[in-house]
């Protein structure tokens, strides 16, 4: 019998707020990240998810007097701090960071690697900032990163490797993956409109957001969500492009929820990737009918916060877990007319809903999706 | 090869059933040197490689470095064998900062600004991961860790999670390394 693995705290660092409860009230009050930014002198602006500069740094001094830290760094650190206060490091605590492109912006001109862009040297940082004993995790399995950090946790705690985990996960806005997503024509001229009829391309935006897992929650925690099943099944269809049949993602949620004892009647919400591409909302509108979900209410998060890659996962599923402490579904922001071919029911405006399961999905590059299914204890 | 076995923590035993190296220009199955190159640039020593091992996948051309060190390894130990329940877990140091460093290049100047998405798209790890999964019609579970230094008994442990609980009956696992010409692939087969 594995042992039950639980999520008892969480907190973000998002254009929207340093805490989570300033981001819940901006999300109910329908405040978006995205805006027009500079990020590419040579190239047009584009609408993205950015975190102001001078209020990162205001809080960040607040909080530390070290400044040996790059801006991805600071937004590690201030994500985490609340957390380490409240939890103990132990030598059984595992410490798991998600992240896509870490340092990247340390690569620019430059000649041979700086350290800063390892991304085990990142974490490494970071774990020795808090005194962690253990060696950092670091999960890199693009967008999806966020997702199985919270599996990897899990998994590892059931494997008796660990008692407890500190997961955390961030991406930062750079040139590097702006231009990147812009030479594949895949970033939206406006705010981006998941799963909508006129939905023509992501925004890029940045977070941070941690979360403390334990299989021994102490008595004192406000909440418990526990992790009922994982998976992350490969489409092996194609590097880039979303699978037209949406297998991949249609196993993982079928794994994660068979793990979890969970059919799709019991499933209360489904926080969605929901890149607002053509082809990736397509994809999953396909997969959540073949699974018989389409009548559960479900959400993107694209619109409020951009698509913040590796952070994003961990972050929707902590935007999730709060919807459901809160008794409140939030809309799929910027959707408006039904733009995929199989239907889905797409929350509107903000409702109240008792929500006690959560399914939360994410796909990326390389064939890759994830699904997780959390129960609020 | 004798498979080795060992114990877990948790009671259930795995075995390994094949491995495969590659290193210094030579490619080594179960403890046999099946092919080996006095190439020494990386990209001279995969051509050969595939030539020598009759892959006929021309996509392996369009493959960043890492996908190539990784798919090479692979290709050895999967065969034409049903892989539809064997899963993937790799791990290595540099990430895909090979591939980083020549798209960072691309885009360091605005007089050369020249950003490619062939190349963007191999500037994750795990690409490599879904280049071996389109090869064999591997739709199983996948994971990339970005670890310090090779950690068997963590791979290992993740792998055991993954056969447990009848996500897959095989696991591909283990470390895929490069960066320019530096470059390591240990990789091996997992079972209960």
């Amino acid at each position: 019998m594995k042992q039950d693995v639980y999520i008892t705290d969480y907190n973000c660092v998002t254009p929207l707020g340093f805490d989570v409860s300033s981001n819940w009230d901006a999300l109910l009050q329908g405040k978006s990240g995205v805006a027009k930014y500079k990020i590419i002198d040579s190239l047009d602006a584009f609408y993205a998810s950015a975190i102001d500069h001078e209020k990162l740094e205001e809080e960040f001094n607040r909080n530390f007097e070290r400044q040996d830290f790059t801006r991805l760094e600071k937004m590690f650190l201030l994500s985490l701090k609340p957390l380490i206060e409240k939890h103990t490091i132990s030598e059984d605590t595992a410490f798991i960071l998600s992240t896509t492109k870490g340092n990247i912006s340390l690569l620019k001109n430059q000649t041979t690697l700086p350290e800063g862009v390892y991304l085990s040297r990142l974490a490494q940082k970071i774990a020795d900032f808090f005194g962690f004993t253990t060696k950092p995790i670091v999960v890199s399995n693009a967008c999806v990163s966020g997702v199985m950090a919270i599996a990897v946790a899990k998994n590892m705690i059931q494997a008796g490797r660990y008692k407890d985990a500190f997961v955390v996960a961030g991406d930062e806005l750079s040139e590097f993956v702006i231009s990147g997503f812009n030479s594949f024509q895949a970033i939206g001229s406006e705010p981006c409109q998941p799963y909508d009829k006129n939905r023509n391309g992501i925004n890029i935006g940045e977070a941070a957001a941690a979360a403390y897992i334990t299989s021994h929650p102490s008595e004192n925690e406000k909440f418990r969500f526990k992790i009922l099943g994982d998976s992350a099944v490969n489409d092996a269809n194609h590097i880039s492009g979303p699978s037209r049949t949406g297998d991949g993602l249609y196993a993982s949620i079928k794994n994660a929820m068979t793990e979890a004892h969970v059919s799709p009647e019991q499933i209360d919400f489904i926080s969605a990737h929901g890149t607002a591409t053509l082809y990736n909302d397509e994809m999953e509108a396909i997969a959540f009918n073949r699974m018989e979900l389409q009548h559960v209410p479900l959400n993107s998060m694209k619109a409020f916060y951009g698509h913040s890659l590796g952070a994003s996962g961990l972050l929707e599923s902590i935007i999730s877990m709060e919807s459901a402490l809160h008794h409140t579904l939030l809309p799929s922001k910027n959707f408006k007319e039904m733009g995929v071919s199989h239907p889905l029911n797409i929350i509107t405006e903000n409702q109240t809903a008792e929500i006690n399961y959560i399914l939360k999905t994410a796909s990326g590059f390389g064939g890759c999706n994830a699904a997780i299914v959390l129960e609020k204890c | 090869m004798q498979p080795l076995y060992w114990k877990n923590a948790n009671v259930e035993f795995m075995k390994k059933i094949n491995s495969c190296t590659i290193e210094h220009s030579k490619i080594i199955v179960n403890d046999e040197v099946i092919f080996e190159s006095q190439a020494e640039l990386f990209s001279d020593f995969a051509k050969e490689a595939y030539k020598s091992l009759h892959l006929n996948y021309p996509k392996f051309h369009k493959m960043d470095h890492l996908s190539k060190l990784a798919f090479l390894a692979a290709e050895t130990l999967l065969q034409e064998d049903d892989h539809s329940s064997t899963a993937i877990v790799f791990a290595n140091r540099s990430s895909s900062l090979d591939t980083d460093f020549k798209y960072q290049e691309s885009i360091n100047s605005q007089e050369n600004y020249f950003p490619s998405p062939a190349v963007f798209v191999y500037t994750l790890p795990n690409i490599c991961v879904g280049e071996i999964s389109i090869k064999h019609h591997m739709q199983t579970e996948n994971a990339f860790f970005v670890l310090d230094e090779f950690d068997e008994d963590f791979l290992n442990d993740y792998s055991r999670q993954i056969l447990e609980s009848g996500k897959a009956e095989k696991v591909l696992c283990g470390w895929t390394e490069l960066y320019q010409e530096s470059y390591k692939a240990f990789v091996y087969l997992l079972t209960l």
